[in-house]
C-alpha cells in the first residue's frame, strides 16, 4: 500500500475520532452545528421502577386474550402518564401461557406512590346468582376440603370448586365496557351518595341481557374482588345505566368514580416482581462505574506504554479512539446504558487491547528474526489476525447466547460487550495497523528500542 | 529466555487436581447459595441518614412482620442490605415504616421477585448454559480440525475441555466458600460472568494451540520441545492480555459498587485460572497424553 494512502486513511481516522469524541463530550468544544445527544440511561442509573404484573385472564375467552391485554395496557398507560414520567414503558408479554404487563417508570421520584396508584385502579365486575344446585355443591365441597392440607386436597375430585364463591358467579360484564362514572345521590330522605355508571354500546347490551335473565334476583357488584352491593333487579334495564349504592361517604364515592373513570381494569392484575432503584443510588452507581472505567482505562494505557513503548503509545491512542467510537455508537443507536452495560463496556476495553498485544508481540518477534520493519508490521499483523478473529469469535458467541437470555441485566452486558468486541476488531484492523504503517520508512523505524 | 514449562508438569497436575477436588468437597459440604433471581425473594437496600442501628435492633423492629428468614448485612458507612422472602408492596411499605421509626433512613433499592419468575429465570439460565457449552464444544471441534500430527485433533479438543472445566469449576468452588462465609450468592450476573469466562478462556488455549500447530509445520524437534517453544513464544501475550483485562476488572471490583462486585469477582477468578491453565495445564496435558500412549505401544 502506498504511503499516501496510509496517510489519507489516518487523516480519515482522526476526522472520525474528532466527530466521535465531540459527540461523546460536546461540552468541551461546544461546536454549534453538531447535535447534542444525551446517553440513554437505564433504570438502575437514573433511578426508577421496573414492575411486572401478571394478568388474571381466567374469566375471559381465549380468543379475547390479546384484546384484553391491549385494553389493560392502554388503561395502565393512561394511568402512568398521569405521573409525568418521561417515556414510560408499558408492554405486554406472554410467557408460557401466562400474560404479563411490564411497566417501566424511569426517573420517578416516588415509586411507592406510582405503584399504589397503578394497583389502586379498581377492577369492576358484575356477578349473578348461581343456580341453587351449584351453590349447594360448592358448600358441600367446602365442608369436604376443610382442614385438609395441599396433598390431601389434590386427591379430592373437583377440589377447586371449594374455593369458588358459592353464591355468585362471574359474568362477562366488567369495567372493560364502562364509558363513564359519576357521583350521584339517592333521591330519598337520606341523600346517600352513590356512583352512577354508564356502559358503552356493547356493555349496554350485555347489561340488558343480564338484567333480563335476572329479574327478581340479586346482581352483585364487585370492586377488586370485594362485594360492594347486590341490588335486586326490578326490571330489564336497557340504555346501559347502572348505579352502585353502598355505604359510601361522599369522598369515597368521588374517589371510586374518579378511579373508575381513569380506567377500570378489564382484567385483574397482580404485582409479581419489582425492581426499584432510588435516584440517589442511580447517581452513585453511575459515578462509581464511570470512575472504575476511567481508572481501568488509565491503568491499561499506562501498562501498554511502559511495556510496548512507541507501539504502546499508538495502542493507547487507538484505544482512546475505540472508546470514543463505542460511546458515540451508544448515543446514536441508542443503547440504554445500565450498570451491567457499563460493566460490559469496561470489560471490552480490557479485551480490545488483546488484539494490539497480539500484533505487537508478533511484530517484536519478527523484528528479532531480523526482518525489515515494513515486513514485520505486515507479518505481525497477518499472523496475529487468525488468533484475534477466533478469540473474539468465542466471546462474541457467548455474548450472543447471553443476549437471547432475556433478563435485562444480561442483555445490557451482552449488548455492550458484543458491540465493544466488534469495534475492537475494526480498531485492530484499521486503526492500529495504519498507525504502524505510518512509521514505515521513517527515521523512527531504525530506533529499534522504540518498538 | 526459554523456560522449561513441561519439566514440572506433575506439580501443575497435582495443583489443579487438588483445587478441583477441594472445590468439589466445598460444593458438596457447603453447596451454593442461589440468589433471589432463582429462588424468588426480596432485597432491600437502605441508607441511614445519621447512624446505623445494630443488626439486632433492625431485626427486632421487624420481628412481628411475616418476612421469612431475614439476612441483615451492613454495607459501607451507613448502609444496610436486607434479604427476605418475596413480599408484597404493602409489606414493603410496612418494613420501611418500621425501620424509619428507629432511625431515619433513605431507601436505595428494592427488588422483589416472585417464585414463578424465579423458576422461569432458572429455566432460561439453564438453556443459556447448555447453549453456551454446545457452542464452545462445536467451536473447539472446528478450531482444531486441522491439527493431526502427532496426536489427533480431538485430543486437543478434550484437553481444552478439561482446561475449561477447571477454569469454571474452581471459581464455583470459591463462590461456595464465599457463600458459606459471607453469604455471597450465585446470581444471574455471576453465571453470565462464568459463561463469559468460558468464551475468554478458550481463546487463551486456542492461541497456544495455534502456535503449536504453526511450529509443528515449520520446525523440527520432539513434540515436547515444540510445545515448550510455543509456550515460551505465547507467554508474554497470554500474561499481558490477561493483565489488561484484570486491570479493568479489579477497578470494577473495588470501585464499581455492590451490583457489579461479585460479577467482577467471578470474571477475575475465571481469568486468573484461565490464564494459569492455558500455560500450565493445556499443553502439559497434551505432552503427558502422548508419552502415556507411547509407553503403552
Amino acid at each position: 500500500m502506498s504511503k499516501k494512502k496510509t496517510y489519507l486513511i489516518i487523516f480519515f481516522i482522526f476526522i472520525l475520532a474528532f466527530f466521535a469524541g465531540n459527540l461523546v463530550y460536546p461540552q468541551f468544544l461546544k461546536l454549534p452545528l453538531l447535535p447534542e445527544i444525551p446517553f440513554k440511561l437505564g433504570l438502575d442509573l437514573q433511578g426508577g421502577s421496573h414492575l411486572v404484573y401478571e394478568a388474571d385472564l381466567s374469566n375471559i375467552e381465549k380468543t379475547e386474550y390479546s384484546s384484553a391485554m391491549e385494553g389493560l395496557r392502554d388503561v395502565i398507560e393512561r394511568r402512568v402518564n398521569l405521573f409525568g414520567v418521561q417515556e414510560p414503558v408499558v408492554q405486554t408479554q406472554e410467557a408460557q401461557g401466562r400474560y404479563r404487563l411490564i411497566v417501566e417508570l424511569a426517573g420517578i421520584i416516588d415509586p411507592a406512590e406510582a405503584i399504589k396508584m397503578i394497583g389502586q385502579t379498581p377492577f369492576l365486575e358484575f356477578k349473578e346468582q348461581r343456580p341453587e344446585e351449584e351453590t349447594q355443591k360448592i358448600l358441600d365441597k367446602q365442608k369436604e376440603i376443610e382442614g385438609k392440607n395441599l396433598e390431601e386436597l389434590q386427591q379430592i375430585e373437583d377440589w377447586y370448586l371449594g374455593f369458588e364463591d358459592p353464591y355468585f358467579q362471574s359474568t362477562s360484564l366488567t369495567g372493560k365496557y364502562l364509558k363513564g362514572a359519576e357521583v350521584g345521590f339517592e333521591q330519598t330522605a337520606t341523600y346517600k351518595s352513590l356512583v352512577l355508571l354508564q356502559f358503552n354500546d356493547e356493555g349496554s347490551k350485555i347489561f340488558e341481557d343480564l338484567t333480563s335473565r335476572n329479574v327478581g334476583k340479586p346482581l352483585a357488584i364487585y370492586i377488586d374482588e370485594l362485594p360492594i352491593s347486590a341490588p335486586i333487579v326490578q326490571e330489564v334495564i336497557s340504555g346501559g345505566r347502572a348505579q352502585i349504592t353502598g355505604d359510601f361517604t361522599i369522598e369515597e364515592a368521588q374517589a371510586l368514580a374518579r378511579n373508575l373513570n381513569a380506567g377500570a381494569l378489564p382484567v385483574p392484575i397482580k404485582l409479581i416482581s419489582q425492581q426499584t432503584v432510588g435516584p440517589t443510588l442511580g447517581k452513585i452507581s453511575l459515578e462509581k462505574s464511570l470512575k472504575a472505567g476511567m481508572l481501568g482505562f488509565l491503568a491499561v494505557i499506562l501498562f501498554m506504554i511502559l511495556f510496548y513503548r512507541l507501539p504502546g503509545i499508538l495502542s493507547a491512542l487507538a484505544l482512546g479512539i475505540y472508546a470514543a467510537i463505542v460511546l458515540s455508537l451508544f448515543k446514536l443507536i441508542p443503547v440504554t446504558l445500565t450498570l451491567a452495560g457499563i460493566g460490559g463496556f469496561i470489560l471490552s476495553i480490557g479485551m480490545a487491547v488483546d488484539a494490539n498485544v497480539l500484533i505487537f508481540s508478533r511484530m517484536r518477534e519478527e523484528l528479532k528474526w531480523g526482518k525489515s520493519f515494513a515486513q514485520s508490521v505486515e507479518e505481525g499483523f497477518n499472523r496475529a489476525w487468525p488468533s484475534i478473529r477466533d478469540g473474539n469469535l468465542t466471546t462474541l458467541l457467548v455474548a450472543v447466547i447471553l443476549f437471547g437470555f432475556g433478563t435485562s441485566f444480561i442483555k445490557g452486558f451482552a449488548l455492550t460487550l458484543s458491540l465493544g468486541i466488534l469495534i475492537s476488531m475494526f480498531s485492530a484492523i484499521f486503526i492500529t495497523k495504519n498507525f504502524l504503517r505510518c512509521f514505515v520508512k521513517t527515521r523512527l523505524e531504525n530506533w529499534k528500542w522504540l518498538w | 529466555m526459554n523456560l522449561d514449562f513441561l519439566k514440572y508438569k506433575k506439580i501443575y497436575f497435582i495443583f489443579s487436581g487438588t483445587l478441583i477436588l477441594a472445590s468439589l468437597i466445598c460444593l458438596i459440604v457447603f453447596g451454593l447459595k442461589p440468589g433471589i433471581d432463582f429462588t424468588g425473594g426480596s432485597i432491600l437496600e437502605i441508607e441511614y441518614i445519621e447512624e446505623r442501628p445494630s443488626n439486632q435492633e433492625i431485626r427486632e423492629a421487624l420481628s412481628n412482620l411475616d418476612l421469612g428468614e431475614i439476612l441483615v448485612q451492613p454495607t459501607e458507612e451507613r448502609g444496610v442490605i436486607l434479604r427476605m422472602k418475596d413480599i408484597s408492596e404493602d409489606t414493603h411499605r410496612q418494613v420501611l415504616e418500621r425501620l424509619n421509626e428507629t432511625n431515619k433512613l433513605e431507601e436505595r433499592r428494592f427488588e422483589s421477585i416472585g417464585p414463578l419468575i424465579g423458576q422461569e429465570l432458572k429455566q432460561k439460565t439453564k438453556i443459556a448454559i447448555i447453549l453456551s457449552l454446545m457452542a464452545i464444544v462445536l467451536y473447539i471441534a472446528w478450531a482444531f480440525r486441522k491439527i493431526s500430527r502427532p496426536i489427533p485433533s480431538w485430543q486437543y479438543g478434550i484437553a481444552s475441555l478439561i482446561v475449561l472445566f477447571q477454569d469454571v469449576f474452581i471459581p464455583i468452588g470459591i463462590f461456595s466458600v464465599l457463600g458459606k462465609l459471607y453469604g455471597v450468592q450465585i446470581t444471574i450476573p455471576v453465571i453470565a460472568a462464568l459463561l463469559t469466562v468460558l468464551g475468554y478462556s478458550i481463546n487463551n488455549v486456542v492461541v497456544v494451540f495455534d502456535r503449536i500447530r504453526e511450529n509443528l509445520l515449520k520446525h523440527v524437534g520432539t513434540y515436547q520441545e515444540i510445545v515448550n517453544n510455543s509456550l515460551n513464544q505465547t507467554l508474554t501475550r497470554s500474561i499481558n492480555t490477561s493483565l489488561t483485562t484484570l486491570f479493568v476488572l479489579v477497578a470494577i471490583f473495588f470501585l464499581g459498587g455492590v451490583t457489579l462486585k461479585y460479577f467482577a469477582l467471578a470474571l477475575i477468578l475465571g481469568i486468573l485460572f484461565g490464564t494459569y491453565s492455558s500455560i500450565f495445564l493445556a499443553s502439559p496435558i497434551l505432552v503427558a497424553w502422548l508419552r502415556w500412549r507411547k509407553r503403552e505401544v
